[in-house]
């Protein structure tokens, strides 16, 4: 299973969540915008300096910070399955 | 019938405003939670039975777990007044995350209404909802609604009505947490229930709920409530947390996230929403975003909506401003006609009078700078900068939303501190939200223009332009290191985490531009305004008391007589005449100034000002420049007894300094550097204190950035001099 870290996500790439290794404030603000296992993610850009990334999640787009984003580990094996 | 309660609760941008506006219009009052800053909004509605509701527009969370000072204060507000129903409005296109809320509130067991906000955007995307199914599911009404158009709204209130005259105990849900975090719950619970610990004011297993996703808030409170308990509830805590990071390598919150997210899934999967698009379709937002935060195309785009938001707050506000200034220009002259001279009048005309010009001075500037930055706003197109530029201020310990109150503030050469620090109320975390505070006011505002103008002319008029532009430059550089300092001694702390939303782009409505503006200023008016007068007439009593010594005051009007008496036959004589008791006249405010409390203080403070090289006169100058920084020039002027300075004309003050032995280019260079850095004026004080919520910081602000700048003149004087620049 090919799991690897959201930084190294390509821009359209899409993904499942597969865990979210954080915990305290930063883990809590993660998991309340829904960035939780079993969720479908998919790479909308970056920032002009490549950080942060903007990701599509549950019909919304958030932000994260790259050094935020190694907490979480991403499926990208078969992003089509589970729809 | 008494006047039922409606709070509105929901995520940022799921249209709680544009609801809040729709429902009750003009009707509002904007106040402040205690102790905090943020916003208390509060209005009424009127049912068409004519029966009343007060309703409430609390503060957009993502959660009710204690993150920033908006969930506290939504959740203490729910907990503590008890408000008769909650309107949770949520944005249909998004429903999945804006459950996760709901879910919340559901657990807390407040009586409930859903608004689903945006119905028409979600048709739009290919989104349907089932909200009949979904209310079955979830056991509370469900209503589609379109809050911009005021759609459905009337169903939405009648719902609210009559679930408030129900008048239903509340009724908490229990979602399963999986085998671990419910056995602990359980037993929490049962602790707490046996203790009464802290159960008038919340469910036991909310409570335990809370101690187990590491609530800041709750754990304090329950120490100072009951010490053994809260050690009892702590350690069943630590045990589950210990548990489940050795055999899942997880944590409680984590497990209570995910299950509580598998809830909505389940009752989502049950035919409440059917998507006909692929999830990954572009949309119209995403579109524009493809240009607007393109690599090459998004700073250029963005450094021109910047510029332009510039341009337009202060090339519009220049006409109302101008004629705020006639009007009390006009006021003042008045008053100086009627009134028999003497100190009543001089109080009045410089104390209240300009006081009041201050202060009212600013507001065509405020307006039109949360006009600009309310359409940017609410449009979403700051969320946008803040993403583009957060990598850059990051650096410095700020946030992307920074810039704004950067530029504003005179990042573009004479700006405005003033707007630039109430622009910073568009960053939500409150560490960065202070270091910017604390640091816009370093930029060249618009009235220290006229100072670094006058300074650089005089001294260095070969290179006016370019030297001009470096002061800039270092503004922003000193601007930013200052940030980090703060950021890493008295502003200390991890970065906020920038997990932000980028909302879909929006017209604004005018309805909610024009109650924004109109809020924002009213309420600089309102809590600026007392304040600032009361210190604008402190400082023109500490520029004129004590007055001259009756011998010197004799001194000046026998003078006086003396050129008075001489007789004047030509209009040559006459003229003389008049000049040389315009001289005695400035002597006269010369020698005053000198001798008032300003005055000593300026002399007193020669003992620590010859390190960055400033006379007393200068001294005097910077105190006054404390009330306004254009106020430098015209004091430098009084001091050097040339009368009434003008500060857009200054040639004979500029050949005054230009022949003084005391001045030279590194004089003038280590004044240039003080005024750019040191003290704001005092209308940014009280601004920061009001936006920090405590007089601590603005203290801190006239502190720090005096001893700051001081340290940066001494160094430039001192090295100038060792260096041998000393002219």
């Amino acid at each position: 299973m090919p799991t690897i870290l959201l930084r190294q996500m390509q821009k359209d790439q899409s993904g499942f969540i597969t865990a979210v290794k954080v915990g305290g404030e930063l883990g809590r603000r993660i998991r309340d915008m829904g960035i939780v296992p079993g969720t479908r993610i998919t790479i909308m850009g970056r920032a002009p300096l490549y950080d942060p990334v903007a990701i599509r999640i549950m019909g919304g787009t958030l932000t994260l910070r790259n050094s935020e984003a190694d907490y979480i580990e991403v499926d990208v094996a078969n992003p089509e399955e589970k729809l | 019938m008494a006047t039922i309660t409606i709070a509105l609760a929901g995520n940022p941008n799921a249209g709680k405003t544009t609801l809040f506006n729709t429902l009750t219009g003009s009707r509002q009052h904007v106040g402040n939670y205690p102790g905090v800053t943020v916003e208390k909004k509060e209005g009424g509605y009127t049912f068409p039975s004519g029966e009343h509701a007060s309703i409430i527009d609390l503060p957009g969370t993502y959660s009710l777990t204690a993150y920033s000072v908006e969930e506290v204060v939504a959740r203490d507000y729910l907990v503590q007044e008890k408000p008769d129903v909650v309107i949770n409005i949520t944005d249909a296109s998004n429903l999945e995350r804006n459950l996760y809320l709901s879910t919340q509130f559901l657990e807390l067991g407040v009586p409930m209404v859903i608004a689903l906000n945006m119905i028409d955007v979600a048709q739009d995307r290919g989104i349907s909802l089932d909200a009949q199914k979904l209310a079955e599911l979830l056991k509370v009404p469900v209503i589609p609604i379109i809050a911009r158009s005021g759609k459905g709204t009337a169903e939405l209130m009648g719902a609210a009505l009559a679930l408030a005259k129900e008048n239903k105990p509340w009724d908490p849900l229990y979602i399963s947490y999986g085998e671990d975090v419910d056995l602990a719950l359980q037993t929490m619970a049962q602790r707490i229930t046996a203790t009464s610990f802290m159960t008038e004011n919340y469910a036991p297993r909310w409570l335990a709920l809370k101690y187990l996703e590491g609530d800041s808030q709750i754990r304090e409170k329950g120490r100072a409530h009951n010490p053994a308990v809260d050690a009892e509830l702590q350690e069943i805590v630590e045990r589950v947390s210990a548990h489940l990071h050795k055999t899942m390598e997880t944590y409680p919150e984590a497990i209570i996230a995910d299950h509580r997210y598998g809830y909505i899934k389940s009752v989502l999967r049950q035919e409440v929403i059917t998507h006909t698009f692929d999830i990954d379709r572009l949309h119209a937002s995403d579109r524009i975003d493809k240009v607007l935060t393109n690599r090459f195309l998004g700073p250029l785009i963005m450094l021109g909506v910047l510029l332009g938001l510039y341009k337009f707050t202060f090339t519009f506000s220049e006409l109302p401003v101008a004629w705020l200034e006639t009007f009390f220009g006009w006021a003042g002259d008045n008053l100086s006609s009627l009134l028999p001279d003497g100190h009543l009048k001089s109080m009045l005309i410089s104390g209240v009078i300009d006081g009041m010009g201050g202060v009212l001075g600013f507001v065509p500037l405020i307006m039109f700078m949360f006009f600009g930055i309310a359409i940017l706003e609410d449009s979403g197109y700051l969320a946008r900068v803040a993403f583009m530029m957060d990598r850059v201020f990051r650096i410095f310990g700020l946030h992307g939303s920074s810039v704004m109150a950067y530029i504003v503030s005179g990042g573009i050469a004479g700006g405005c501190a003033v707007p630039g620090v109430m622009a910073a109320r568009t960053l939500r975390s409150p560490r960065e939200r202070l270091a910017t505070l604390l640091t816009v006011s370093f930029m060249n505002c618009g009235a220290k223009l006229p100072v670094l103008a006058l300074l650089t002319a005089t001294f260095f008029s070969n290179n006016q332009a370019q030297l001009m532009f470096l002061l800039t430059l270092l503004a922003w550089g000193v601007a930013l290191t200052a940030a980090k300092i703060l950021r890493l001694t008295v502003l200390r702390g991890d970065s906020t985490p920038f997990v932000m939303e980028l909302p879909p782009y929006r017209f604004p409505t005018f309805q909610g531009l024009f109650i924004h503006t109109w809020e924002r200023t009213w309420q600089y008016i309102k809590k600026a305004g007392t304040t600032i007068l009361t210190i604008s007439i402190l400082i023109w009593a500490m520029m004129t008391f004590p007055g001259l010594p009756a011998s010197e005051e004799e001194n000046f009007a026998r003078q006086r007589q003396e050129v008075e008496s001489l007789s004047a036959q030509t209009p040559e004589e006459a003229l003389q005449r008049e000049e040389k008791l315009a001289a005695i006249d400035s002597d006269r405010a010369g020698s005053g100034l000198r001798h008032s409390l300003a005055g000593r203080l300026g002399t007193a403070m020669e003992s620590v000002s010859w390190l960055p090289g400033f006379d007393w006169r200068t001294n005097i100058a910077l105190v006054g420049g404390f009330a306004a920084k254009e106020v430098i020039v015209a004091t430098l002027g009084t001091a050097y007894s040339l009368g009434e300075t003008d500060p857009e004309n200054t040639a004979s003050l500029s050949e005054t300094l230009a022949k003084d032995t005391h001045w030279n280019p590194l004089v003038a260079m280590a004044l240039i550097v003080f005024v750019m850095f040191y003290a704001p004026c005092f209308v940014t004080v009280v601004c920061i204190s009001r936006e920090s919520g405590s007089w601590k910081w603005g203290l801190f602000s006239i502190c720090f950035n005096t001893g700051f700048a001081f340290l940066l003149a001494t160094l430039v004087y001192q090295g100038g001099r060792a260096l041998g620049f000393a002219g």
